[in-house]
């Protein structure tokens, strides 16, 4: 069984390149790099695969992704996640702990791994609760969690308010090998708040959402890493402020990373007016200055990566008034044609975008992926650039609709996904 | 208030002078909306709008049936929509929608065919309120443009501050928002208003003076020291207001913390036009409903 993908152009985040290559396959491993049309002797090949003005990529890598297995199946399963991750041009993602029961067990962790097996689409990796029943009060077992095949921890959702435990955790996850995720925000401030505080949420009369209550707990994580010396991730960071302190973090050589989402540089507040939940999101969506700022940390590398926060939510979490709807919105078939927005817009270019969709992500984690290489995992997306379409419910994989993208016109797309040399999504045509 | 162009305001205060002598009557009916329905649907506890609604619409002969989320199905767990969804399988002209969800009235409106009304969702808007302000002062005034107005109080958490700034603005006057500072919103500023603190500040040469119920209910406890506090130097007592001018008019949009916002002297003294709001309310509902269904055309005020 060798598959022979030609006519592409390879993207390698790591040398910065984008060149014509053909990839043979093999064993579920990249076997061969060749210059287009190298290819002398033909070996024995089973399946040809055009990719002639396509671009072939590196399976992305989402640091966070929202499964709603186990507890709330009728959201998302891992199964249906995987296939969404799949459609996206995902490889790998990594799921947050906040289900029913959350994952802050053995039992959860390797559950979520059987469900990713069978699934058999993008790789599922655990990102475990850092506080029994992300309750923000003990650490879970981190070495048995990192043993039993957790690659993170994150009690994501809700944010780990006594700065002793994050302390704690900081240090005792360094040592077992979990990369310690961080939901930066102070409840006390965000309490009863459903969009940011400003201009906008004064005009419509929504409760305000103050950027303070993400900075303050920003600099917090920055302050411990100080202390501990021990790394720290800051998850989807939403304002400008939050920005410049990781830049200062970063000039301090601080172990601190950082990843947003594509919301975050797409939208602002101002898309709030009408009331439609579906822009209601967790940090929620800030102001145009703030957009600014995510968007020039994309471009000068303090922010890291680009992460989906993809949160399923069904129509009954969603479709009720503003104030009792629930926070979040799926991304993961949006983050590469709007990060492809950004490579329009010269923010960065097209290796650099796919670097900070995949290749940082997997260095984060500590697991394979972000780069196609001679005898590395055939992890790879072929992705259509230039094509233009009006994204709409019949695209979505996931089983829940609540994109804020609907209905926009997106530039960009993925036409197949392999893993492990198996195509787990291709375009119909 | 924010979707009304300044013909639409005029046009329903207008109305509104009109429709005012039939409550003046012996018999205070005229045949307008016969065999009209109209819901009054209240989610959250209300006196004077309700009643006020109510009487507008048995005055101009519409069948009036009122619901509160106590007595309706959403005690048992139904979705917003699907009340709308049903109360619409009804057949209703117009639903009157009080809400403690700000924007629960535009999503509502999408899901029905009958006009709605917003009575008032959450911290967002209370147009009828305002309408029913703007009218008394163009009563006591003999117009809007060119005056100056202060609104004093909890200006972050009250839909009837916003609806009447948005609604002063548009007709023409200036607005000072005063008030502690924890209870000035973010950004007012950018709505057109200018801000204090000081109520004696606020007032000063003002033509009209608007305070704001203090509402002990939506308030987190650390919003200010204490009602003792607020009282002695938020609240508007007979020598604060000495600063205005001599004509001022001074309103509430009810109910009244009495010796808190507003002193016993002032709620009943010579300038207090509190009572006549309340008339006018009816009033101005009456072109409302009148507006909406009184004719062929179907549209929501918000």
């Amino acid at each position: 069984m060798i598959t022979l993908i030609k006519g592409g152009s390879v993207v390698n985040p790591h040398a910065g390149t984008v060149e014509k290559r053909d990839l043979l396959i093999e064993k579920g491993k990249v076997s061969r790099i060749l210059p287009k049309g190298a290819l002398g002797e033909t070996p024995s090949i089973s399946t040809t695969l055009d990719a002639s003005g396509k671009m072939i990529i590196p399976g992305l890598v989402d640091v966070h992704t929202h499964l709603r297995e186990p507890g709330f199946e009728h959201k998302e399963t891992i199964a249906s996640g995987a296939m969404a991750a799949a459609a996206g041009g995902y490889c790998v993602i990594a799921c947050m702990p906040n289900t029913a029961p959350p994952n802050d067990c053995r039992s959860v962790t390797e559950f979520i791994l059987d469900q990713g097996k069978r699934a058999d689409k993008a790789r599922v990796y655990p990102i475990a609760a850092i506080s029994k029943g992300q309750k923000g009060e003990s650490l879970v077992d981190f070495c048995e969690l990192a043993s039993a095949g957790a690659v993170g921890v994150s009690d994501d959702g809700f944010p780990v308010l006594n700065s002793e435990l994050m302390r704690r955790a900081l240090e005792y996850a360094h040592y077992c090998g979990l990369t310690v995720i961080s939901h930066c925000e102070d409840q006390n401030l965000s309490r009863g708040g459903v969009m940011h505080e400003g201009e906008i949420s004064t005009r419509i009369g929504l409760p305000g959402i103050p950027g303070a209550s993400e900075d303050i707990f920003v600099y917090r994580e920055i302050s411990l890493a100080r202390l501990t010396r021990c790394p720290v991730h800051i998850a989807h960071v939403s304002t400008g402020a939050s920005v410049e302190l990781i830049r200062r973090a970063k000039d301090e050589g601080l172990p601190v990373t950082g990843e947003t989402a594509p919301h975050y540089f797409t939208l602002d507040h101002g898309v709030l007016v009408g009331y439609n939940t579906r822009f209601k999101v967790n940090p929620p969506l800030r102001t145009s200055d703030d957009v600014d700022q995510i968007k020039k940390g994309l471009s000068d590398g303090v922010i890291d990566m680009i992460a989906t926060d993809h949160a399923p939510h069904d129509s009954l979490e969603k479709e009720v008034e503003f104030d009792k709807a629930a926070f979040g919105m799926i991304g993961l078939q949006t983050a590469l044609p709007l990060t492809l927005d950004l490579v329009r817009e010269g923010i960065m270019t097209l290796p650099e975008a796919i670097k900070k969709l995949s290749s940082n992500g997997a260095a984060l984690l500590g697991v394979p992926g972000g780069e196609i290489k001679e005898g590395g995992n055939a992890d790879l997306a072929i992705i259509d650039t230039e094509y233009e379409y009006c994204f709409e419910e019949s695209d979505i994989f996931s089983k829940s609709m609540n994109s804020p993208f609907l209905g926009r016109m997106l530039k960009g797309r993925c036409d197949l996904t392999m893993v492990g040399g198996k195509i787990v999504y291709q375009r119909d045509t | 208030m924010e979707a009304l162009s300044v013909a639409d305001v005029s046009l329903i205060l207008d109305t509104a002078d009109s429709l005012k002598s039939i409550s003046m009557r012996e018999i205070k009916k005229a045949p307008t909306l016969r065999g009209k329905s109209v819901v009054n649907f209240f989610y959250e506890p209300s006196t004077r709008t309700r009643s006020s609604f109510e009487i507008a619409a048995k005055r101009l002969s519409a069948d009036t049936f009122s619901l509160s989320a106590s007595t309706s199905s959403m005690v048992k767990g139904e979705t917003l929509l699907d009340t709308a969804r049903n109360l619409q399988a009804m057949n209703p002209d117009v639903i009157i929608l009080r809400h403690s969800s700000s924007g629960a009235p535009y999503v509502f409106a999408k899901a029905v065919k009958a006009s709605v009304i917003n009575a008032g969702d959450g911290i967002n808007e209370h147009p009828t309120q305002a309408l029913l302000d703007l009218y008394t002062i163009r009563e006591k005034k003999g117009g809007i443009e060119g005056l100056k107005i202060a609104i004093i109080g909890d200006i972050a958490h009250s839909r009837v501050a916003r609806s009447n700034i948005i609604g002063l603005l548009k007709m023409g006057a200036s607005v000072t928002v005063a008030g502690p500072p924890t209870l000035i919103p973010k950004g007012i500023e950018a709505m057109g208003v200018s801000v204090t603190h000081d109520p004696v500040m606020a007032v000063k040469d003002c033509d009209v003076v608007m305070l704001l119920r203090v509402q002990f209910e939506r308030q987190s406890k650390v919003l200010f020291p204490s009602v003792r506090e607020y009282a002695t130097f938020f609240g508007l007592n007979e020598k604060a207001l000495k600063s205005a001018k001599k004509d001022v008019i001074v309103m509430h949009p009810g109910p009244l913390n009495r010796g808190v916002e507003i002193s016993n002297g002032v709620a009943d003294g010579p300038y207090s036009v509190i009572l006549e709001q309340v008339a006018n309310g009816v009033a101005v509902r009456m072109a409302v409903l009148y507006l909406l269904i009184g004719g062929s055309k179907s549209d929501n005020v918000d």
